[in-house]
């Protein structure tokens, strides 16, 4: 008993689970500082926020709804990041994958379910070799994959904006282009939703009613199995081995006879592919559409933070993905609640960052509060 | 012929004024990694400069005020990126995020506190001036809207940042300051053995990158347009970033790989009001395109500051 005790302890101070609960502690902190200051209770913001996320059954599907591609996303900067490559492109492979999706959705005529398939798999495949593109280059070339990636966020940005100014695929002057066919959503009830016994059911079960309200979609499955399948490649497989190698140390990894380049490309590819399934599941379960974009939307940079604040694992980020979703979404109540500034979340989030990038500050600190 | 020259000198001069917040920008970046830190916060610290200059600007009712207001905005982002990476070890790139993270963060913050719930500021009451004009008197230097007129007659934001790039460089290159900056990112452990102050150097460097930063934002906010607003900077920091690399981490470099984006800006601009049937979204994705083209033929094989992005701990030797 003692013995799991002192692991414990090991693990919370020496290993990161302790400093991603720390900086997550702090970043609270410093929020609550920045509204005290501001002149709000902090005490009344945290739980309007707290009330935003829980307090009814159609918030906490909101929550869902916006944590899945945060999640997905995170997991493709987890893989890319546990394979010693930064993958800061996850927000242009979502575009990617997000054109692709609508693009198939509307104009594919495919029965149910094999539509939803083929949606995901070519929006997947487009994004991955869209990631593939930073590898090769990057494997070949020497380019850095920060760079490129760079580039390639705005390439698919503007191409995104291309393609709804055409009139095959968007309706001309709403920047907007066509809803995808019924068979390639992913939304639970969609159809039946809108009936009469659909409505008439919701009038009749406030709980669940409650939740047909938000388009709810089966997103959150298909985020939580690519997590599961994200461990388990990194983890139960050669493959998996192979990339975490490369990240640990590219030389060794050459030294033992890992073709190094090799796997620079494949982990792009895997990292692209998964940001891409984040931008399918979110046309097809939520939008049913894309829009023309004013600015980067933010889901892969996101996705940066989220893969951060769970410590580049499958299931780090389904939680961090959580805890994000829910910040965004219940921080954007304190605004009607009691007028403080939703942005206070971003200034969170950046806090807990800057804590996760600084160890050796918590580590002094968890000294400092020891020695005492 | 007089048309001609007269689009030659529109396309030249949208050119300088969209080059010029990204010139800011990218010589920030060229300091901070030529002393061996990675600063992909230069996003953050623009998005925060352009807020604070154009708040200030309209505070003081003097757009010199802001542009000062707006590089110590980004230097106090600078410095919070220090106190990370320099004393504290931080991974670099991830601090980079989160003040990308902040900046917005803190800015968009701010201005709903000040500018009644708005994400955007009032308009300023005076933009920068056109210093042209200031000395001669509107149109009397060059005939209005002509060839010299167009191309010479700008925000003085665009002759500061040509100087800016010339004083880095001079500073870079030909002083000692600037050798013991050099020598910081090629080779810490030995820049420590000679009595250089490493941390020091550092701090210096990564503040002032935030500085100029700001200034890139201030230059958007305050000059280009009269207010800063949500969807201002979008990403004029990450091109900058881009720019630095592509000039090689050197700031002559750096001015010109600016020039090139702003000239596809530029190019974008001038096609549109000409309704040239080009479309605007394929025109604006070229010099991305270009940039990886070039990265691929050319610039791959340059090497960054040889310590860049490694932690110096005084302790360890």
């Amino acid at each position: 008993m003692r013995m799991s005790v002192q692991r414990l302890k090991e693990l919370f101070f020496k290993g990161s689970l302790g400093l991603t609960i720390i900086s997550v502690f702090l970043g609270f902190l410093v929020g609550a500082l920045v509204l005290l200051v501001a002149g709000f209770n902090p005490v009344e913001a945290y739980w309007a926020i707290l009330k935003g996320i829980f307090s009814k059954p159609k918030y906490m599907a909101y929550v869902i709804i916006y944590s899945t591609p945060l999640i997905i996303t995170g997991l493709s900067v987890a893989f890319a990041l546990r394979t010693g490559l930064f993958n800061i492109g996850a927000e242009g492979q979502y575009v990617v994958g997000a054109i692709v999706a609508a693009t198939a959705g509307y104009f594919f005529h495919l029965p149910m379910g094999l539509h939803i398939i083929v949606c995901i798999l070519l929006a997947a495949f487009a994004a991955a070799l869209w990631g593939g593109i930073a590898g090769l280059i990057k494997a070949k070339f020497g380019v850095h994959e920060v760079i490129s990636t760079i580039m390639l966020n705005w390439i698919a940005f503007y191409l995104s904006n291309w393609t709804i100014t055409l009139k095959a695929f968007g309706k001309q002057g709403t920047g907007k282009s066509f809803i995808i066919q019924e068979t390639a959503r992913i939304d639970l009830f969609g159809q039946w939703k809108i009936t009469e016994p659909g409505l008439e059911f919701i009038r009749s079960h406030p709980f669940l009613g409650d939740i047909l309200k938000t388009p709810v979609n089966i997103g959150i499955i298909i985020a939580i199995l690519l997590a599961i399948l994200m461990w388990y490649t990194l983890n139960k497989t050669t493959l998996g081995y192979e990339l975490r190698a490369v990240g640990y140390n590219p030389h060794a990894a050459e030294y033992g006879g890992i073709n190094v380049k090799k796997s620079i490309i494949t982990s792009m590819f895997i990292s692209g592919g998964l940001a891409g399934t984040a931008g399918a599941l979110q046309v097809m379960g939520v939008s049913h559409r894309i829009a023309k974009l004013a600015v980067m939307e933010g889901y892969g940079f996101d996705g940066i933070a989220v893969s951060l604040i769970g410590n580049n694992t499958g299931a780090g980020s389904v939680l961090g993905g959580m805890l994000f979703g829910a910040l965004k979404y219940g921080g954007s109540k304190i605004q009607d609640a009691i007028n403080a500034p939703t942005e206070v979340i971003n200034i969170m989030v950046g806090t807990i960052i800057l804590f996760i990038a600084m160890p050796s500050l918590i580590r002094l600190l968890l000294e400092f509060k020891k020695d005492k | 012929m007089e048309t001609l020259l007269g689009d030659l000198g529109f396309i030249i001069g949208t050119t300088l004024m969209y080059s010029t917040p990204l010139i800011f920008t990218a010589l920030g970046g060229v300091i901070t990694e030529r002393s061996g830190v990675v600063n992909i916060g230069l996003e953050g610290m623009m998005y925060f400069g352009a807020f604070v200059g154009a708040a200030a600007a309209y505070f003081f009712q003097d757009p010199w005020v802001g542009f000062i207001c707006a590089g110590l905005g980004g230097g106090l982002l600078g410095l919070i990126h220090a106190i990370a990476c320099v004393s504290f070890s931080a991974e670099q790139i991830v601090s980079g995020i989160a003040i990308n993270f902040l900046g917005p963060g803190a800015a968009l913050f701010i201005s709903r506190m000040l500018f009644d719930g708005a994400t955007q500021t009032l308009s300023i009451p005076n933009k920068i001036p056109l210093p042209l004009n200031f000395l001669f008197g509107e149109g009397k230097m060059f005939a209005s809207s002509g060839f010299m007129d167009l191309v010479f007659n700008r925000f003085a934001t665009v002759y500061i940042a040509f100087f800016m790039v010339f004083l880095v460089w001079f500073v870079l290159y030909k002083t000692k300051i600037g050798m013991r900056v050099q020598a910081v990112g090629e080779n810490p452990e030995a820049a420590n053995t000679l009595g250089i102050n490493v941390t020091k150097i550092r701090y210096g460097a990564v503040i002032l990158s935030g500085f100029f930063a700001g200034l890139g934002g201030a230059a958007l906010s305050i000059a280009v347009v009269s207010r800063f607003s949500n969807t201002l900077i979008s990403g004029h920091g990450f091109i900058a970033l881009a720019a630095m690399i592509f000039g090689k981490w050197k700031p002559q470099g750096a001015l010109l790989a600016c020039l090139l984006f702003g000239a596809a800006k530029g190019l974008e601009i001038f096609l549109g009001a000409k309704g040239v049937p080009v479309p605007g979204d394929i025109l604006a994705m070229l010099p991305y395109i270009l940039t990886i083209v070039i990265l691929v033929g050319v610039v791959g094989k340059t090497t960054p500051p040889a310590a860049i992005g490694k932690i110096f701990n005084k302790g360890d030797h």
